[in-house]
Order: structure tokens, then sequence, then C-alpha cells
């Protein structure tokens, strides 16, 4: 009781369904085109129209290629699925940030640096990495279609009230340990099911001192631990970023709004269901080895032993390594890798690309590596180059794409081909997530940078 | 999408026990470009059923004729990951009326609901020992007892309860969905905004 959560929770509760789940009322729904044509189809053969189109925005990312986008996408069904968004968008009246459009990339980067996602909020997506916009202090989750739906025809959704936990992390990270390293290590003491049920406020001394980007990039992964959501009190880091952005409230509305946010974070009489801390001091650089982003280890550990595993988890365990073909006992370092992709909704903000430049600076790319270097967004695409990024990864041989969610999960042309190795700065290293047969090993920008100048599983801590 | 009332199953099951299957490994992703619900079934779990060249893996269980019914049991931790309800779609389109496991993934476990698809949640014990009689008998018979909340390893006896609240349970049994209740209340969702306006 008496949490960040609850407070936002409660403040957004329509009605409590009797014997059943609670009716939330949602202020902004983020729509992408994998995920919302069947909604607005359900909506069409209901003959009804979005109940509050204002509080709705839709842009494609996922099908978007990281090349060509002046000319239309070549491949003929993410051409269609992009082109329904586009309609659907015009026809039920929303505002829609298609391919090129300026304000377009990934939901997850473009919501926070827009504006759009705000402190205070209830915020969903049909995208499970919808935890990102809790970082702002929101209450925001992934779900699924029918549920857009749901959004759509009521600006409400059902759902039950997840548990609360808090997760803190105190002291100071080393040098090269990132918020990513940071959520693979909590990940990997939490498994990939431990906060399945819960909603989780990260905090503690090593959170607080987190950039607001930073803090995007660790509730991103909440949910790869099961998370409903992730979220982090605002703060003055919070007001900071988002004071001055397009859609942020101005003047007074804006001393208002600071008011109320300052109000968000959890009572000192504040009950969680769980809670666990963690030491900054703990993490170093990681990576992970086998196929689920709970299976992670520091980059200077050795795969665990199958003994260390209970015995109904064994046949999934030796599955996934057999599919990594990694052994357990050894270490990764000096592993040769293929490819290294930068960039989704994890780590493909300007701080990531930042961190990535800093060490490939003066080095070169590694000629066994193919690398995809990917921003969020234009927004991201504009100030890299603003910053003379792009001629920083130029003279290093790395060659800079245009924004999309690309080989985080390859829908579009963005493909690991199988039994390929791919250091990978996004979020899953499912079996074929970056392609059929690829093999992904999760890991932070600079862990990235490390392999792509070296050609192999480096520890980034040489380089800095 | 397919409503149909439920009320009691009995038949045999497919086992996948193994443990954390994704939704990524349910439907991939390349397949998520459809714009419409239907034809899902055909690449539920397509990279385990078929290789590279679209043969089927013989070795995979959905492969095997031995094994056959509307129920999937599988490993705890089903459907993590992603929150595409493309997953769902899949399995209610293969023919699967319920899933078995020990544990869910939130929204995953709301997309089958919503599918009408009853995610059943049991036991690590009642969960060990159905394998196991799947693993005599493929053709080992469970009963799911929606209205008595029972589900019955039909080859052991073994009986267990499980939750779903009365909500959902009355929208599974007469075939309803959530937009239909909640376009029934519209006057709260204004009298919400209003209140919030203040």
């Amino acid at each position: 009781m008496n949490t960040l959560f609850d407070k936002i929770w409660d403040a957004h509760v329509v009605q409590k369904v009797e014997d059943g789940p609670t009716q939330l009322y949602i202020d902004r729904l983020y729509c992408h085109e994998v995920t919302s044509p069947q909604a607005f189809d359900e909506l069409r053969s209901r003959g009804i129209s979005c109940l509050r189109p204002e509080r709705i925005y839709c842009m494609p990312d996922h099908n978007i290629p990281t090349m060509g986008q002046e000319k239309p996408i070549e491949e003929p069904v993410s051409r269609k699925q992009v082109e329904t968004l586009v309609k659907n968008a015009e026809e039920f009246g929303l505002s829609l940030f298609g391919m090129k459009h300026p304000k377009n990339g990934i939901i997850h980067v473009v919501g926070p640096e827009l504006g759009l996602t705000l402190p205070g909020m209830t915020i969903v997506c049909g995208d499970s990495h919808t935890s990102t916009h809790g970082a702002m202090g929101a209450v925001a989750f992934g779900i699924g279609t029918s549920e857009v739906g749901m959004v759509m025809a009521s600006q409400c959704i059902l759902q039950q009230k997840p548990k609360a936990m808090r997760i803190s992390v105190e002291g100071t990270l080393g040098k090269g340990v990132t918020a990513k390293d940071v959520a693979l290590y909590i990940m990997s003491q939490m498994t990939t099911s431990g906060a399945t049920g819960y909603f989780v406020e990260y905090a503690g001394s090593a959170i607080r001192s987190m950039s607001m980007e930073s803090r995007l990039t660790l509730c991103n992964l909440s949910i790869e631990m099961g998370a409903r959501g992730g979220m982090v009190a605002p703060d003055e880091i919070t007001f900071e970023y988002i004071k001055g952005r397009e859609y942020a409230p101005k003047g007074e509305e804006w001393d208002k709004a600071v008011a109320y946010w300052r109000t968000l974070y959890s009572g000192d009489d504040a009950v969680f269901d769980k809670e666990f801390t963690f030491r900054a001091e703990d993490i170093e650089p990681r990576i992970t080895y086998g196929t689920n982003p709970g299976m992670g280890i520091g980059i200077t550990e050795t795969v665990p032993s199958i003994d260390s595993v209970d015995e109904a988890g064994r046949a999934s365990y030796e599955k996934s390594l057999e599919y990594m073909d990694f052994e357990s006992g050894k270490s990764l370092i000096g592993k040769p890798i293929d490819y290294v992709f930068v960039g989704s909704c994890t780590n493909g903000r300007i701080e990531d690309f930042r961190a990535f430049a800093a060490i490939v600076k003066g080095r070169r790319k590694a000629d066994n590596v193919t690398a995809w270097i990917v921003p969020g967004s234009w927004s991201v695409q504009r100030q890299i180059v603003a910053e003379g990024i792009d001629k920083v990864l130029q003279e290093a041989g790395f060659e800079l794409r245009q924004p999309g969610c690309s080989a985080c999960l390859a829908m579009n042309e963005d493909k690991v081909p199988s039994g390929k190795y791919c250091v990978s700065t996004s979020n899953r290293n499912f079996e074929g997530r970056q392609g059929p047969g690829a093999r992904t090993i999760l890991a932070s920008p600079y862990v990235a940078a490390a392999a792509a100048v070296t050609g192999k599983i480096t520890d980034p801590r040489e380089f800095l | 999408m397919k409503r149909e009332k439920f009320d009691i199953i009995t038949d045999s099951c497919i086992p996948l026990p193994l443990e954390n299957i994704d939704t990524d490994q349910i439907v991939p992703a390349r397949f998520l470009k459809a714009t419409t619900r239907e034809g899902f079934g055909e690449n539920l779990f397509r990279d385990w059923r078929f290789d590279k060249d679209g043969n089927r893996i013989e070795s995979f269980v959905m492969n095997n004729p031995a094994y056959s019914g509307r129920i999937l049991v599988a490993g705890k931790n089903f459907g993590c990951g992603s929150s595409r309800e493309h997953a769902a779609w899949a399995i209610a389109d293969y023919g699967f009326r319920v899933v078995v496991s020990s544990f869910f993934a939130d929204i995953h476990k709301n997309n089958e609901l919503n599918n009408f698809v009853l995610p059943v949640v049991v036991s690590e014990e009642f969960l060990s020992e159905l394998f196991e009689s799947i693993d005599k008998d493929p053709k080992c018979q469970v009963t799911v007892n929606l209205p008595q909340q029972t589900i019955t390893n039909n080859a052991t006896g073994k009986s267990e309860h499980f939750e779903i609240n009365g909500y959902k349970k009355h929208c599974l049994m007469h075939a309803l969905d959530d937009i239909d209740f909640l376009l029934s209340n519209k006057d709260k969702i204004e009298e919400y905004e209003q209140n919030k306006q203040k």
C-alpha cells in the first residue's frame, strides 16, 4: 500500500468488477503496425469508433527497413502492414508518425523523447517493452491485441492489479558498467519468471544517480524477468529531461504538473509484496550465454554448470547450450563473433551511441564483423549527426543506418544468418529471435563496441 | 474470432516438457505480418515443427501421430516474452482449447483467455505426474471442468482445483468478451473523466 505504483493505479480506477478485474482508465495508447490491425478490424466489425482518439498515437517501427526509407518498402507483406496502419489511423482520426516522418522511430524511444509519456500516466501498447515508459514515473505495460481493441473502444482496460515489488540497487556502478548490465544482472538473479505477477519499482542510490535514458533502458527490460512493468519515481532528473519537449506541458500547466509529479513516490510506510536489494559493486559488464535473457554472466565469469540447474529445467538448459553451441564451465572471452547490432528500444538512444563511439573512436571495425548501427528514432539520428558521432563511426568503418526496430526481432531485412553469433544491444536472445538459427549474445553498447573492433567477445574495460 | 462456449472438456494431450517456452517459439516474428487473425495455426511452433526447407521435423512431438488432442501441456513459465497475441491465435487456430502448465507469463495468459483458450495452472507435482502419464500412454485423457474449476488426470484419477476469477469464468462459459462488458459501462467511463477534470 501507498507505493508509487498504488498511487498511480488507484488514481485511474474506474471501477472494480465484482469477483473480477479492475476497469482501469488509460491516458495514452501507443499503436504500431504489428499488433494493431486486428484491433481496428474488431472496432469496424462492431461499427464503433475510438472513444478518445486524441489519446492514441500510431507509428510503424517493426517492419521498417533501415536502408532506403526514401523508397516504398520492397517486401510486399511488410509494406501492406505499414500501409494498413496508415489507413487505419486516417479512418479512425488518430495521430500518425509514418515512415520517414521526422517524429518516426521506435515507439518506446519516441514517446519519452517527445514528452508524450509523462509521470503519473497510465500507458499501454501492444508490445511487451511498453514497460520502458515506466522510467518516467508512469504505470506502463504491454498488452495483447484484443486488449488494444478494448482500449480503442473504451479508453479502459480490464486488468488484475499486479502485486508490488521493489528492487533496490545501492552503491556506485563501476567503470564500463551500464543500466543494461544492471538489468542483465538483476534478471540473472531473479530468473526469467522471477517477477511475473508483479509491478517493479526500481530504487536505491545507483538508480537515483542514473540518467533518464539509462532508466529507460533498465525499465525496458523489466518484462524479461516476467514483470508487468517497471518504474522509477520521478525526480529532478525526470523533470529536467521532460522540460521543453514538444508535447510536455508548458508555462502554468508545467508548474502544476511538476507539483503533482513531486507527490509520486513510495511513502515511508509503503508496503511491497516483495523486496530485493543488490549491490552496484557486484555488477560487471555482462553478456548472455543462453536463450533467455535471464541466462547471463559477468563477462569474466564462466558458463554455469548443468549441476546448478534444477531437474525440471535441465532439458531446457541443455537445449539452450546446444542451440548456442557453448559449453558449461567455459569462459566466453575471446570467442569469435560475426555480427554486432546496436539499437532497439533497449539501447537505441543518444547515450548508447555515445558509449559505442567512445570505444570505436580511433579504432577499426574487425573484418570478420558485420555491424548494424541503428538509431532508435529520427530524432536520435539527427542528434548523432549533430554531435559528429556519424563521422567517428564512418572513420572506424561503421555505417549509420536509418531508424527502426531492425535486427532486434528481424521483421525487416536485418536478419542474422543461421548459426552466426551476434553481440546485440537488444532485449531478447530467444531461439531464432534475430533470424532462424541466429545466436544472440545480449550486451551493453560498450561490450558491443569492444566486440565490433576486436571481432570477439572482449571485456570493454580494456578500452575505457 | 471463433467464440465457443466453454464447459467441460475431456481429451488427450500434446506434451511439451520444456520450461520458459517463449512467444517467439510459439510463433516466430516473421509470421506476424498478417493483418487478420486467421491461419496462424500453420505457424504454431513453426521452427520446432519444420526445418528451414519446410520439411517436417519428425522427432518433434506435434509431428508424432501417437499424440493428439485439444489440450497442450507445457513446462513452467509458458508464454514468456513478447505480448504478441498471434501466439494465442496460433494456439487457438491449431485447435487447442486448454493449455496446462505450472506457471504462465501474465500477458500471454490474458491473451489466451481473450481468445477463449483456458490456461489451467496446476501444481508442479500434478504437472510432472501428468507428463509421466502421457509418457506411458500418449492417449491418456485429461478432464477440464470449468464450472467446477477442476482438472483431472484420468490415468491416475488425481484431481486438482484451479483458479480463475468469477468474471472471466462467466465470460468463457457464455462466450462473452471484455469489449461487450466495457461498452455496457460507458456511463462509468464518462463519470470518471468528469471527476478527473475537477
